[in-house]
């Protein structure tokens, strides 16, 4: 029985390395010969590489580059380019937006959030020009563009916090600073700043799409590893073309939960799920402080919370003992 | 009715765990079995007992029904019925047919000649929630450090419990458990976006796996491949949740808790390491 749980890959084909759909003139841009690693093997594919290099791909690199090195050589001359104090002070450091009172200038002065936009400016770039590259290669290889929507809905999220938010809030000092402790301290200032931001709908449906995405996720890849010797992994041939893992899978949900979806439709369950979490967390961080000033009262008048507190525990203090 | 096409072949007799062939069938289409009994069971009461508990509390509005653990002076005793003893009952249910249900998903298993993959991850969603609910009050001495059964009302423990350690973001181990769940969020969409592009092609016919290798070779240099992953993805949604159950279980007055700022916890880096020429 335990030869069946598929945990780890118990044998291993090695051959000349997949050098990938052939993609006509662009297949010059395939660089790197492939390298294979018997570890790496044991849980999946052995082959590194190649990889598609392209001229979307490496502008994107040089801007994550430069916005990377931005923020890198901000934080080192705040500890005066003492490189022990770069270590040390590492997950403190931070590169903060531009301050209030510059609203939504283009050009604040650079030690005032001007190097914030200046970086900011060019990992946004290359996180457009990465999108664009994943665009691009799944149309080179006849693909669908699923990916590259799912991809939309996190830079959705990303330019909500970065820009969409900070412009109709008017002033870039509501971004996110750069940093480790700092993006943290955002979170939680963020999450009280607007009253109880728990009380913010689409932060629920976000964080309920974020959980079910887990579920999905365990359900499903178990699902998978559980058919395995069925050939259940084979999923686009099981779509085409129903065998015995997907009438498995079916069955086996059908008779736990009444429901089953087939190997097509819990990829989109998956993906709509994933994106959903990206698509509502944005739409929750642009409501806040924009539309809504306060969630507290909000969900007082929308009867999500009692006006009498007191319907509800009192939480007790876990910073002393019971016992 | 309520069988697919190809149900019926499956519809076969033995797998079970106890009970031998007297649970051994279907009510539409749910397998029964001696754990369905037992899920029926507990749910059922736990239902029943958290119906009871709302018309004792204050409100029918369903957003705002909580069912409240008893205060923090029942230690770890059993408390009267309105006030926590409700909960503490509906809490054994929850455990008892969340366990039934794990064990019935065995029998399921067996009976499909399927690994035991779906009830093993479910146990660590289980134990999560037995983390919250039981292991903790247990270690703080008193099961009024659970959480309230409410849709709203358990944000309202979540909130109130973060903000006693300063900024529970800072906490190492809920760290790691929301890099799990980001990256579990993100591989979904990754498996379940390039599964859909090739089934659902821009042009030409049904694509395969080599494509989607290919895609990802592409875009990063490394497929994992069909089956790894779905081993990444369980890996990654099961360490989200077991993390989750660490960052909690760790934050507390007890032998194996810390009770105090998670941010002033980071405080060693600076102060407990001895840094060259500082």
């Amino acid at each position: 029985m335990a030869g069946y749980q598929t945990i780890f890959n118990r044998w291993q084909v090695v051959g000349p390395p997949d050098m990938g759909v052939p993609i006509g003139r662009d297949q010059r841009e395939r660089l790197g010969t492939p390298l294979f690693n018997y570890w790496l093997g044991k849980i999946g594919s052995a082959q590194i590489g190649p990889i598609y290099l392209g001229g979307y791909g490496l502008a994107a690199l040089i801007s994550f580059a430069v916005g990377f090195i931005i923020i890198g050589m901000n934080m080192a001359a705040q500890v005066d380019w003492n490189p022990v104090l770069f270590v040390r002070e590492f997950f403190w450091l931070a590169l903060e937006p531009p301050l209030e009172k510059h609203g939504l200038a283009v050009f604040p002065p650079l030690n005032e959030g001007g190097w914030w936009l200046i970086a900011g400016f060019f990992i946004t770039a290359s996180i457009l020009l990465w999108w664009v590259r994943m665009y691009r290669r799944a149309k080179a290889l006849g693909l669908g563009l699923h990916v590259s929507w799912a991809f939309l809905a996190a830079i959705w999220l990303y330019l909500v916090l970065g820009f969409i938010r900070p412009v109709m809030m008017g002033s870039w000092h509501h971004a996110v600073p750069f940093g480790i402790f700092p993006h943290l301290d955002w979170t939680n200032y963020f999450s009280i700043e607007w009253g109880n931001l728990y009380w913010n709908p689409f932060h629920g449906l976000s964080i309920a799409f974020l959980y079910g995405s887990a579920l999905l996720f365990a359900m499903h890849g178990a699902t998978i590893l559980a058919t395995a010797q069925f050939g259940g992994e084979r999923e686009v041939e099981q779509i085409t073309s129903r065998g015995t893992a997907s009438e498995r899978a079916a069955c086996f949900w059908r008779w736990t939960m009444g429901f089953n979806a087939n190997m097509e439709s819990i990829h989109r369950w998956a993906w709509w799920f994933a994106m959903l979490t990206c698509i509502t967390g944005g739409i929750g961080v642009l409501l806040t402080g924009t539309a809504v000033d306060n969630w507290t009262l909000w969900g007082m008048k929308h009867g999500i919370v009692p006006y009498d507190m007191s319907w509800w525990p009192t939480t007790p203090s876990s910073l002393e003992s019971s016992w | 009715m309520s069988m697919l096409s190809f149900e019926r072949k499956y519809r076969v007799r033995g797998g079970t765990l106890i009970g031998g062939d007297l649970f051994d069938f279907w009510v539409g289409p749910f397998y029964v079995g001696f754990f369905g009994v037992a899920t029926i069971f507990f749910a059922a009461l736990g239902t029943a007992l958290i119906v009871y508990g709302a018309a004792l509390g204050p409100t029918w509005n369903l957003w705002l029904i909580s069912i409240n653990p008893p205060g923090v002076e029942y230690k770890l005793g059993a408390a009267p019925l309105r006030e926590g003893g409700l909960w503490q009952i509906i809490t054994f249910c929850a455990l008892g047919a969340f366990i039934s249900w794990a064990l019935r998903e065995v029998e399921i298993c067996r009976k499909l000649g399927m690994g035991y993959h779906i009830p093993i991850a479910f146990g660590v969603a289980i134990l999560a929630f037995a983390s919250l609910n039981v292991f903790r009050p247990i270690l703080l001495g008193a099961w009024g450090h659970g959480f309230p059964y409410g849709i709203w009302s358990h944000l309202n423990w979540v909130w109130a419990t973060g903000y006693q350690y300063g900024n529970f973001h800072y906490n190492p181990m809920h760290m790691l458990a929301i890099a799990f769940f980001f990256t579990t969020n993100f591989a979904l969409a990754l498996h379940g976006g390039v599964v859909l592009s090739a089934a659902n092609p821009s042009r030409g016919p049904v694509k395969t796996s080599s494509h989607e290798d290919t895609y990802f070779r592409d875009a990063i240099g490394y497929s994992i491949g069909p089956l790894g992953i779905h081993r990444l993805g369980l890996f990654l949604a099961l360490n989200a949740a077991f993390w989750s159950a660490v960052c909690i279980l760790i934050s507390g007055a007890h032998p194996l808790g810390y009770a105090g700022s998670w941010p002033a916890w980071w405080e060693f880096i600076r102060e407990g390491i001895t840094w060259a020429g500082q």
